[in-house]
């Protein structure tokens, strides 16, 4: 792929002086690769996560247990109260420092990387949203429907897992995509703990090479061809799954 | 009167505004037209992009102004001019492209002369002060650069030397966006070092709360850093007159002298630059 398109870049650096240095030299590729595929990894575990908080904390906040509600409602209000990049420092710097750590001769390895602080920080800030997002979707499923299963003699879990998440996951759908894809974006705040992403990539490369504007261009086009192809995945799922009936 | 002489008649007016409209732009930008020195003098400030918490080149006092050898060396350029100083916070990502938009009309904040930058942007010769990047690790763990092959080290984004250092070492420069951040995990052992200017790290180690930690290396690749100019401004007016006193303040002893009251503790490229610099007057005497 790169022998291919090498020659190319190289011919438009010299004629027209945009330097693509990504696509013309064997390391600022390797570097660019890279750093794209730690990004969409990042993507991918921080959706994953913050899906499993919504579902998790939405389920919670209907709980009997008071401590549990209480517990959930700091956390919502904890997370969405403060931006991103202060937690995802927070996470990296107050709470890595105290985290246990393996001697490797010089320097400690932390138990969690950066990688993973960021995944858990970033994965928690979309949970929280998420939480609210399923709990709007939980309370659009009529009482008269989980009344009807209770009747049927389904305990808690079943009601939740069989009735209202289906239904509930299908009227919050519209807003859980958009907080993915907000999500998504998101995970470009990891270049400040150092996590080894595009962005962080195209920064140090932009650095040596003094190419801002071609780098920067760069970044904006993987970002928005990222978020396009899952934007298009996201419509393809929503058309999947819709049952008659139900959030039209 | 028919339409066809109506619209004659619009069209010639047109024409003749447009033509005026053009002949007084051009006549306009004739008169405007003036060197990059006016244009400063006429303004009556010169803006000069520094570094922020650069001690001793450029930092805040109490009062939050900025002070240092850097601020003390363009507070100079703006004397000479006769014109007022003003301090614009750049950073290593930005300062080329502040000086392209126009937002500062001269760098100096401690840039790394560098063939990539030669093409960006006028670099003035001579230089103005000079480091290398070096470690910082706790006392014991590192004897030679070898000591870093496999291991992270910690640095700042940016910075040029960190793909040279990464590809000669084996080491993986992990980059932070300030050096309060790389310092921290230092201490906090996400690496084994801290990779940054020399000048940089003996400020740092001067401080209390870096007590058993120290250099244990020589720099790596010594680059003087170069103030900077547009590279249209380098053989203009302006441009010959940064050169100069470029040129006058390393034969006259006055970047010794700053770097003495400014505590500047490596001096032995200051010197040599003035060796160098200083004609030898001895002649005189005959």
């Amino acid at each position: 792929m790169f022998d291919i398109i090498a020659p190319l870049f190289l011919e438009i650096h010299k004629t027209t002086g945009l330097n693509f240095v990504t696509f013309y030299d064997p390391y600022e590729y390797g570097r660019f690769i890279s750093g794209a595929g730690k990004s969409l990894q990042l993507m991918l575990y921080t959706l994953c996560l913050s899906l499993i908080i919504g579902v998790l904390g939405a389920q919670a906040q209907t709980s009997k247990s008071k401590m549990l509600r209480g517990g959930v409602e700091i956390y919502v209000q904890a997370f969405r109260n403060t931006p991103v990049m202060i937690q995802l420092l927070f996470f990296y710097f107050a709470i890595g420092g105290i985290g246990p750590v393996i001697d490797a001769g010089g320097y400690y390895e932390p138990l969690i990387p950066a990688f993973g602080w960021a995944v858990i920080a970033i994965g928690l800030f979309g949970g929280a949203y998420n939480v609210e997002i399923f709990r709007s979707g939980i309370e659009a499923v009529p009482a008269s429907t989980t009344q009807a299963a209770k009747s049927l003699g389904m305990n808690k879990w079943q009601v939740f897992s069989r009735i209202t998440l289906p239904l509930a996951f299908r009227v919050s759908f519209p807003s859980l995509g958009t907080n993915l894809i907000s999500l998504a974006k998101t995970t470009s705040f990891a270049y400040v703990i150092a996590v080894p992403e595009v962005t962080y990539m195209l920064n140090q490369i932009w650095a040596d090479n003094v190419n801002v504007p071609e780098m920067i261009f760069l970044l904006f086009l993987f970002y928005f061809t990222v978020i396009t192809a899952l934007s298009i995945f996201l419509n393809w799922l929503e058309s999947r799954i819709t049952i008659p009936g139900v959030g039209k | 009167m028919n339409i066809r002489s109506l619209e004659n008649k619009r069209f010639v007016n047109l024409a003749c505004k447009l033509s005026i409209f053009t002949a007084a732009i051009a006549v306009g930008h004739e008169a405007v037209a003036s060197s990059k020195l006016d244009q400063i003098q006429e303004e009556g400030v010169i803006r000069v992009g520094v570094l922020d918490d650069f001690k001793p080149f450029s930092f805040r006092d109490t009062s939050g102004n900025m002070q240092g050898i850097s601020v003390e060396l363009a507070k100079d350029v703006a004397n000479t001019l006769g014109v007022e100083f003003e301090p614009v916070v750049v950073t290593s990502a930005n300062r080329m492209q502040f000086l392209d938009q126009g937002r500062i009309d001269l760098i100096i904040a401690g840039m790394s002369d560098r063939p990539e930058r030669r093409e960006k942007v006028g670099i003035i010769e001579p230089s103005y002060g000079a480091s290398g990047p070096t470690l910082m690790a706790k006392e014991g763990v590192i004897e030679t650069w070898e000591d870093i092959s496999g291991k992270p080290v910690c640095g700042k984004q940016g910075a040029f030397y960190n793909s040279l250092i990464e590809r000669e070492f084996g080491t993986t420069v992990v980059a932070f966006t300030g050096n309060a951040e790389a310092k921290a995990a230092l201490r906090a052992g996400r690496c084994i070092a801290w990779l940054y200017d020399d000048a940089g790290i003996i400020n740092t180690l001067v401080s209390e709360d870096w007590q058993g930690y120290e250099m244990p290396v020589d720099p790596k690749y010594v680059n003087p850093w170069a103030m900077a100019v547009l590279k249209d401004e380098l053989e203009s007016s302006y441009g010959t007159l940064v050169t100069g006193l470029a040129y006058r303040w390393h034969a006259s002893g006055k970047i010794q002298e700053l770097a003495k009251e400014w505590d500047l503790q490596a001096t032995s490229w200051i010197d040599q630059m003035h060796d160098k610099m200083k004609q030898d007057t001895s002649y005189l005497e005959y």
